[in-house]
């Protein structure tokens, strides 16, 4: 493989400083065109060390799937700092962007739609081989990719249709690692599976971060395959995060609000836990990021929420938790405090 | 047991394909008794909405039923039009998957929780209107004079789904199917959605089948269980019962897959669902089954008591399900 960027010694896989994307949409009042701002992204600051995987959940709308393209420049930042490897990337030229690409891939969420039907799998599998001018043969490459993932040499000749979903998306996977890349964004990469195949995905992309010191990016809104696979969690909430921690910390005891409330959210598989559950249910919607409210951006929903939350923004800092919560007014007893909320 | 609302008997649903018949449900008995909620869990193909969409009639041309599904004594199964007409929103009613593709984007809301009442009920207009107003005021929707007069797309998907509920209670039916009613919604408002169901269930005394993938769901809301795969149900039993003692290897396979705090690795079902143009002969799932021996692919196992479940498994006896229930979620 032809010469890489120099990666800086000690640096982290991926750090992210306040990343802010905003997109701009055109409606209409009338006759008149209106246009008006999203603010998907606002001020997002985390890191990736080697080897880790960090989780970013969010419900719809939170900016999660953003922040992944982002971080790749599928997306160009509106602003912020993405550093790989230590070597910034938000406006690094073409060309140096494309060999930065080799080392950082991403697999989607449908394993349908992101396989070219008319391209047999592995033409699928070797085509960032061919994009990157990789020399060599490309069939030998391919065929060791496809053992990788657990599937066989042979199923190369065979087209996506022949495949179930839960072995599309280890053909996903398989291009992903085509280039052997470090940073691997993994967006909601099983929600699309059955619960009874999922388990083997997930199984798999461990077996794959050991072997290849791959570091994760894990976009997903199921918290308990997140929890499972991530060393740290962000949890993200109208462009904004709003906690971040180890993923057991922030599991067990969730000092913000709306992770709480997330947490409390997720139905468990035990009746009898579900029965005895003290449950924080949340009032209304999500708010519109076109004009997210001032302040706190979950204040709006928020059971405890003050005078203090509309004025002032919580910084995302530690206020004795033991890991950086955006919250004026962090507990860790919430459910205890305001009870189970009538609809 | 009180005597069942809705009974199905050997209910069987077939797809005619370019490629063969899909047989998709494959001889099903589900009873529904007054007020309780059934969970009917399973996984895609399993046959779990098909076989409630083939009941009321909702399925394409290609679709052939057979079999027997009564309600309060009506048969459904070959019923003609005008007598389907009178069971679907009067009798049965339906809470869709995606709310947005259920309702009409061009009419305002209260008019069309007004028409379902139309539909089925002697009343005015203004009524109708009225009574529209209440049923979004039941379902929690706040402001409801003010949001009958708006349009779907000024609703957000958790108060869209509370409006198709809202239709489905409007003319007062005994049985409430829910297909996959908050897959499509996030998890802080399938929260919400559930509690307004359950709320119904406890409130206006309803039946309702809750059709899910998610065990969590089930575990929520269930009384009793009916875990469906490759077209049959496999294991019949209380919620609880299926939760801490489940017996059938497939259910037992399944709790397992789920992630559990502080495990190291899942535990996945190994391989795939059968391919329904030619199920398996004998049990479905045995090419995935620990347990699996010669005797599984003689017959088709059917539904025997078992512990406190009822199970389709013919080596239930032999294999050790106390070992394998050891680890649950």
């Amino acid at each position: 493989m032809s010469a890489k960027p120099a990666p800086i010694e000690g640096a982290p896989v991926l750090e992210v400083t306040n990343l802010v994307k905003h997109f701009s949409v055109s409606g209409s009042k009338g006759l008149r065109k209106t246009r008006a701002t999203v603010h998907a992204v606002s001020d997002v600051s985390f890191t990736v060390a080697a080897g880790q995987t960090v989780g970013l959940v969010g419900e719809s709308g939170s900016g999660k799937t953003t922040v992944g393209r982002t971080v790749l420049r599928l997306t160009e930042p509106t602003s912020g700092s993405i550093k790989f490897k230590g070597q910034e990337i938000v406006g690094m030229g073409r060309t140096e962007l494309r060999k930065m690409r080799r080392e950082m891939q991403i697999v989607f969420q449908d394993p349908q739609a992101s396989l070219d039907p008319r391209l047999t799998v592995g033409s699928a599998i070797s085509e960032p081989l061919r994009i990157q001018k990789v020399p060599g043969k490309h069939s030998d490459r391919v065929a060791e990719l496809l053992e990788l993932v657990g599937l066989a040499p042979d199923h190369a000749r065979r087209f996506p249709h022949e495949f179930s979903g839960g072995q599309r998306q280890r053909i996903g996977i398989a291009r992903a690692l085509a280039l052997n890349p470090s940073l691997v964004v993994l967006d909601e990469p099983v929600s699309a599976l059955d619960v009874s195949i999922q388990g083997a995905v997930v199984n798999l992309l461990d077996d794959l971060q050991d072997r290849l010191g791959l570091s994760y990016l894990f976009i997903a809104h199921d918290l308990s395959v997140v929890r499972h696979i991530s060393d740290v969690m962000a949890v993200m909430y109208l462009g904004k995060l709003m906690e971040i921690g180890p993923s057991e910390a922030i599991y067990t005891s969730p000092a913000h609000p709306y992770t709480q409330a997330l947490l409390s959210a997720v139905p468990e598989p035990d009746p009898m836990t579900e029965r005895n559950r003290q449950r924080i249910l949340l009032q209304g919607d999500v708010p519109s990021p076109i004009n997210p409210p001032s302040g706190c951006r979950f204040r709006t929903r928020c059971p405890i929420a003050k005078d203090l939350c509309a004025m002032e923004e919580p910084a995302l800092i530690d206020r004795g938790q033991g890991h950086p919560v955006a919250c004026h007014f962090p507990t860790v007893n919430l459910a205890e405090m305001v009870g189970t909320a009538a609809v | 047991m009180t005597a069942s609302l809705l009974s199905l008997r050997n209910l069987v649903v077939s797809f005619k394909t370019p490629n063969g018949t899909v047989q998709a449900v494959r001889g099903v008995d589900i009873d529904v008794a007054p007020g309780e909620m059934v969970g009917v869990v399973g996984e895609s193909g399993s046959g779990k909405s098909v076989t409630f969409l083939g009941i009321l009639g909702l399925l394409p041309h290609t679709a052939r039923i057979s079999g027997s599904a009564t309600v309060e004594g009506v048969e459904l199964v070959g019923a003609s039009n005008k007598v389907m007409r009178g069971v679907r929103g009067k009798k049965i009613a339906m809470i869709f998957q995606d709310p947005l593709s259920s309702l009409n984007p061009v009419y305002r809301v209260g008019d069309q929780v007004a028409e379902m009442i139309r539909a089925h009920q002697e009343v005015s207009r203004s009524e109708a209107s009225a009574r529209a107003v209440e049923l979004l005021d039941i379902v929690g929707i706040p402001q409801p004079k003010v949001r009958a007069r708006q349009y779907p797309h000024e609703f957000s998907g958790g108060m869209r789904q509370r409006v198709m509920i809202a239709m489905a209670i409007a003319n007062d039916p005994e049985v409430l199917i829910a297909d996959e009613p908050t897959t499509a919604l996030d998890v802080t408002v399938q929260a919400q959605i559930l509690e307004v169901i359950q709320r119904i269930q406890r409130d206006m005394k309803k039946a309702i089948v809750m059709i899910t993938h998610d065990l969590g769901v089930i575990a929520r809301v269930a009384d009793r269980v009916q875990v469906m795969y490759a077209g049959r149900v496999v294991e019949r039993a209380n919620v609880n019962d299926l939760f801490a003692t489940p017996t059938h290897p497939y259910t037992v396979g399944l709790l397992h897959s789920l992630p559990r705090a502080g495990q190291d690795r899942l535990e996945p079902i190994p391989g795939r669902p059968p391919n329904m143009l030619q199920p398996p002969a004998g049990c479905a799932f045995r090419a995935r089954c620990p347990h699996a021996a010669a005797v599984c692919a003689t017959s088709l196992p059917e539904l025997q008591p078992y512990a406190h479940s009822m199970t389709a498994c013919v080596r239930i006896k032999e294999i050790d399900v106390a070992a394998m229930s050891g680890v649950t979620a």
